[in-house]
């Protein structure tokens, strides 16, 4: 039997040194009407077998496709040595780190995890990671609640759409009030509408920069506005735009969240990820999950643990500040791992590869006739094209030409059947980009 | 260690009554339970509170405990120093490690607290 | 040992990035710009590979030794499943491409795979039909909570309370909690099981669920799930299993059939996908035939023409939990890994694992004291050093001294209920020779709790560091650098 070590042998002496006859004797504990009504499972199959297998599932997916499909996931680069080290089974089969003094290993990578975001984001407290960026944004919101003990959240209709359905979606059964607010016509955070809705029972106002489409903004004044009616302010972040971009600490932002993916993880169809969830000093007895400290041993020795452990469920229970247990741990050493090799001129090159490119890739398509770009506000690698037909035929006649072109927004927004959010990263050349456009102006002609 | 000029709860404060004031804290049995305390959740000045209501969480590593209060009344003063100092709960429970002051309480209600040696027949129990 | 942002020195690069291809530069307003760059180290690719090497080698998994942490099912990790799980076909996989048109026949292999997994899934506990989007065990009990309060809507019921043993994982209650539910928690009983009189009285209308654990948290089978399942169905609750403790019942009990109407299963114990120092893992929950319609959007689904697609269209659900269709890549692990065990394969998973704890607990209980001793236990024992206390010897102390000696300590102190608790689950893969050897150092530790209780007090001796001041951790809050 595979991973199984025992043989039948040695399983009698320990039936022997029990006193049972049999193993259906330690099951005794089990009535006997409670056996199962069916276990149609198939016959185990060998390693070679399971092999074969799982390649010929694997080679029923398209990989030879241009990627320039991005919504808050990315194909970014990732240096050979992220995976080489996260590969080593001392850190990837261990369990959360309990024993401090034989977990030293994950824990102070996770304190230069925190530290890593810390800097990247500006904030002063980072925890050790939640599950996604969609779920670090819900949990942002519910602690936004519990420290102002107010019920409306508003959200900016420029946090992504995914994000916004979670959110609807975990609230359903809380006394929680969302309001969402779209952009303005350029493709921003609407102002004027937000500072209407922020009022005396406004817990947080929620962002993203770059928001969905995109854009760019600076949300100081917004964050103004929260503040002085006692309300916080909430961004998610794409982490690589951090490069280039102005932090979210200096915008006066109470909590930062967004997705870990692009730094240094494969897209793997969805998962697994992590999201990062980062705040100031202030707040951070309402911060959910786990967090590592810095301390000492009697001799004096640096070391790391678990700290303000008193939030957590497994000694707050009900009263937890979350739920969360198992968060993404080897996710975010990857990402500690890729923010090293990257380092600090890399991030800003990166960021700067991705920005250009993005903004060549928009001039080409939009030099393409009735090809125009939707909204007017500076973006950084993502934008808005709209076409002259429906963005889901284009896209589909696309694929076929070996591209996955971007996201059509019609299912999402109303009136943008014609629109396609193109995201391009560093990884794309110069002469894919020009082939996109030329198919793209192909598909277009045949139309 | 169960002074005698207090009154105590099945929960481990500990409550002394002035005229229409009363200082609240833990006692020594639970500061001892908790071991060493690192944070004090302090209630705000102004708070009204029932008897058995709850007034704040006292933290070590490993627990978390919340403060009933013994008494009705309306918070009055805070202990603010044991913000930067929680351990003074573990050194000097009944003195330095008080925990809050109420004001417009009841002595009434003192009748339905433990005596101090109603309160050590309970600790030498557990 | 240094910290990554202490190595280095100002100028060094770790990876090398092409050189830009295009004629334009971003035209992006200075505004919008950082105005100090991110603090980032500036190292080469050789000193973080030695940095996280030496950091591996400071750090403790199954791989290294023996790893009896209860509740947890730290079984080995097959190598296969890192194989597979980092084929292109599925690493390269953006997950929007089977949101566009004509995009879902290209993720085919992807969405078989999510949608094998769930059949087997389904099969194995009982249960109609999984998400298997929950991120992980706790994720899991959230969604399980919000399917329970969708159900209760639906049917126009008022339930405001979930009712769990006082020997539940912490996460039970506070999954419930964050639903809005009101928690009642009910003690067990002598034996360490539930209190089944007590939990009928905990028993009223407005119970909305029951949350247990099955084998419960002390490793014991609880015989009265069914009787107590028909009350709670009697006032139309719901029974939510607690799946943490699968390991114990493959093939010999499967939840669906004993009156459990939902549950959680954690793909990264009993399915054996790698912990990963404390994740990424995931929590798929299943149901029974009543609570389909409530499942997460979306769920994907073999099209007549046995092709695989993603239903959208669900009108009753409670939404969308996750970003896209879960962790993938642990589904994936946990894929692999049942049909390399199959049918028989998975029994014997279970009938070794109650083996190992058996064997355990029968050779332990000369020496310390059973939690509990029933008949037998399930795939964990529980010990209390109360035996070991009377030199000052306690629970951490053992644990502690364990790693001198090389192994990885049990769960400790948990569950609540039991004083000093000691929770051993040593899993099917261990052989007899490494139980041997754990069970003689446990024996050793006991007989030095009394002859040189000083040696147990101050273990570890062995490691990096020894006992850590958490004490100072909390009040100083060093929490980056």
């Amino acid at each position: 039997m595979p991973y199984i070590s025992n043989t039948e042998k040695q399983q009698q002496e320990m039936l022997d040194a029990i006193g049972v006859k049999s193993v259906e004797d330690l099951f005794k504990p089990v009535p006997k009407d409670f056996a199962p009504a069916s276990f149609r499972i198939p016959k185990g199959k060998s390693e070679i077998e399971v092999r074969q297998h799982l390649h010929a599932l694997a080679s029923k997916n398209a990989t030879g496709l241009t990627c320039f499909l991005g919504g808050g996931f990315y194909d970014h680069f990732i240096p050979s040595a992220v995976d080489a080290l996260v590969s080593r089974s001392e850190f990837y089969t261990a369990y959360t780190p309990y024993q401090p003094e034989i977990s030293q290993g994950v824990l102070q990578a996770i304190y230069e995890y925190q530290t890593a975001i810390c800097r990247l984001t500006g904030m002063d407290i980072s925890n050790a990671s939640i599950y996604d960026g969609g779920t670090a944004l819900y949990e942002a919101a519910m602690m936004a609640a519990r420290i102002t003990k107010r019920k409306k959240i508003i959200v900016c209709e420029g946090v992504s759409l995914i994000y916004r359905t979670m959110l609807r979606s975990y609230t359903k059964n809380l006394y929680l009030n969302f309001v969402e607010v779209p952009v303005s016509p350029n493709g921003t955070a609407d102002r004027e509408k937000i500072f209407r809705e922020i009022d005396k029972d406004t817990a947080a106002v929620i962002l993203q920069n770059p928001n969905f489409f995109g854009c760019i903004d600076d949300f100081s004044d917004i964050a103004q506005k929260a503040h002085s009616a006692g309300a916080l302010a909430v961004c998610s972040v794409y982490p690589i735009s951090l490069g280039l971009l102005k932090p979210p600490s200096e915008m006066g932002m109470d909590i930062v969240t967004g997705e870990g993916q692009s730094l240094g993880l494969p897209l793997s169809f969805g998962g697994p990820y992590f999201g990062f969830l980062a705040t100031t000093k202030q707040h951070v007895r309402q911060m959910p999950g786990r967090v590592v400290g810095r301390t000492h041993d009697k001799e004096g020795r640096q070391g790391f643990v678990f700290t303000l452990q008193t939030r957590e469920q497994h000694i707050r229970r009900e009263k937890a500040t979350s739920n969360i247990c198992t968060n993404s741990t080897l996710n975010t050493i990857a990402a500690t791992i890729y923010l090293s090799l990257i380092g600090k001129n890399g991030l800003k090159e990166v960021a700067a590869l991705c920005a250009n490119k993005a903004g060549y890739a928009c001039q080409k398509l939009t030099r393409i006739k009735n090809v125009k770009k939707k909204f007017a506000a500076p973006f950084f690698n993502e934008f808005v094209v709209e076409l002259p037909i429906d963005a889901n035929n284009a896209v589909s006649a696309l694929i076929d030409k070996g591209f996955a072109p971007g996201l059509p927004l019609g299912r999402f927004y109303k009136g943008m059947d014609n629109c396609m959010l193109v995201a391009v990263t560093e990884k794309r050349t110069k002469e894919e980009i020009g082939h996109l456009k030329e198919a793209l102006e192909g598909v277009l002609k045949d139309e | 260690m169960v002074p005698k000029d207090l009154k105590y709860t099945e929960k481990h404060e500990w409550v002394k009554v002035a005229g229409n004031t009363a200082t609240v804290g833990i006692t020594d049995y639970a500061q001892h339970a908790l071991g060493d305390i690192t944070f004090v959740q302090l209630p705000e000045a102004g708070k009204a509170v029932k008897q058995g209501g709850e007034l704040g969480v006292v933290e070590s590593v490993k627990a978390a405990s919340d403060i009933y209060s013994p008494i009705s009344g309306t918070v009055k003063e805070a202990n603010t120093a044991l913000e930067a100092a929680p351990e003074t709960i573990n050194k000097d429970p009944y003195n330095g490690g008080w925990i809050c002051k109420l004001e417009g309480v009841n002595a009434s209600e003192l009748s339905s607290l433990l005596s101090p040696e109603k309160y050590d027949e309970l600790i030498s129990k557990v | 040992m240094k910290l990554i942002f202490e190595k280095g020195v100002k100028g060094r690069r770790g990876v090398k990035l092409p050189e830009c291809d295009v004629p334009v530069k971003f035209d992006i307003p200075r505004n919008f710009h950082r105005a100090n760059d991110a603090e980032l180290p500036e190292v080469s690719e050789l000193e973080v590979v030695r940095h996280y090497t030496e950091l591996s080698r400071r750090n403790f998994g199954v791989d290294n030794n023996f790893y009896p942490l209860g509740s947890c099912t730290m079984k080995y990790n097959p190598k296969i499943d890192e194989e597979v799980c980092r084929y292109k076909g599925f690493t390269e996989l953006h997950p929007l491409l089977p949101q566009l048109r004509h995009g879902g026949m290209l993720t085919q292999g992807a969405l078989e795979v999510i949608y094998n997994t769930e059949r087997l899934l389904s099969e194995i506990t009982g249960m109609a039909e999984f998400t298997m989007q929950p991120l992980a065990g706790a994720h899991g009990e959230l969604t399980g909570t919000m399917i329970i309060a969708a159900y209760h809507r639906d049917k126009g019921n008022k339930k405001t309370k979930i009712v769990v043993p006082d020997s539940s994982h912490g996460t039970n209650p506070a999954s419930a909690a964050i639903c809005g539910y009101s928690i009642v928690s009910v003690p067990s009983n002598s034996e360490g099981m539930i209190d089944y009189d007590a939990f009928v009285k905990a028993i009223d209308s407005e119970t909305a669920a029951v949350m247990l654990t099955c084998p419960n948290t002390l490793g014991l089978f609880e015989p009265e799930i069914k009787k107590l399942a028909q009350k709670v169905h009697e006032v139309d609750g719901l029974m939510y299993c607690d799946g943490a403790n699968m390991n114990a019942i493959l093939g010999k009990v499967r939840p669906g059939d004993i009156g459990f109407d939902l549950m959680h299963i954690n793909l990264h114990k009993t399915f054996a996908t790698p912990h990963g120092g404390g994740g990424p893992g995931a929590g798929p929950v299943g149901v029974v035939e009543k609570l389909r319609k409530f499942l997460p959007i979306s769920l994907v689904v073999k099209r007549n023409d046995g092709t695989y697609a993603l239903d959208y269209d669900r009108p009753s659900s409670i939404g969308f939990i996750a970003p896209f269709y879960g962790n993938f890549g642990i589904i994936l692990r946990a894929y692999c890994y049942i049909l390399m065990l199959g049918k028989e394969g998975l029994a014997r998973v279970s009938e070794n694992a109650v083996l190992n704890a058996n064997y355990i607990k029968e050779k332990l209980k000369k020496y310390y004291q059973v939690a509990h001793d029933p008949i037998a236990c399930m795939h964990e024992c529980v010990f209390s050093s109360v035996k070991q206390n009377k030199n000052g010897v306690h629970t951490l102390d053992i644990a502690k001294r364990l790693i001198d000696y090389g192994f990885h300590p049990p769960t400790i102190y948990f569950p609540l209920i039991v004083k000093e608790a000691i929770m051993i689950e040593p899993t099917e893969t261990e052989s007899k020779e490494t139980l041997d050897a754990f069970i003689e150092t446990m024996i050793k530790i006991s007989q030095e709790s009394e002859s040189e209780p000083e040696t147990v007090k101050s273990a570890p001796k062995t490691t990096p560091v020894s006992r850590l001041d958490e004490v100072a951790a909390a009040k100083d809050m060093d929490l980056r650098f």
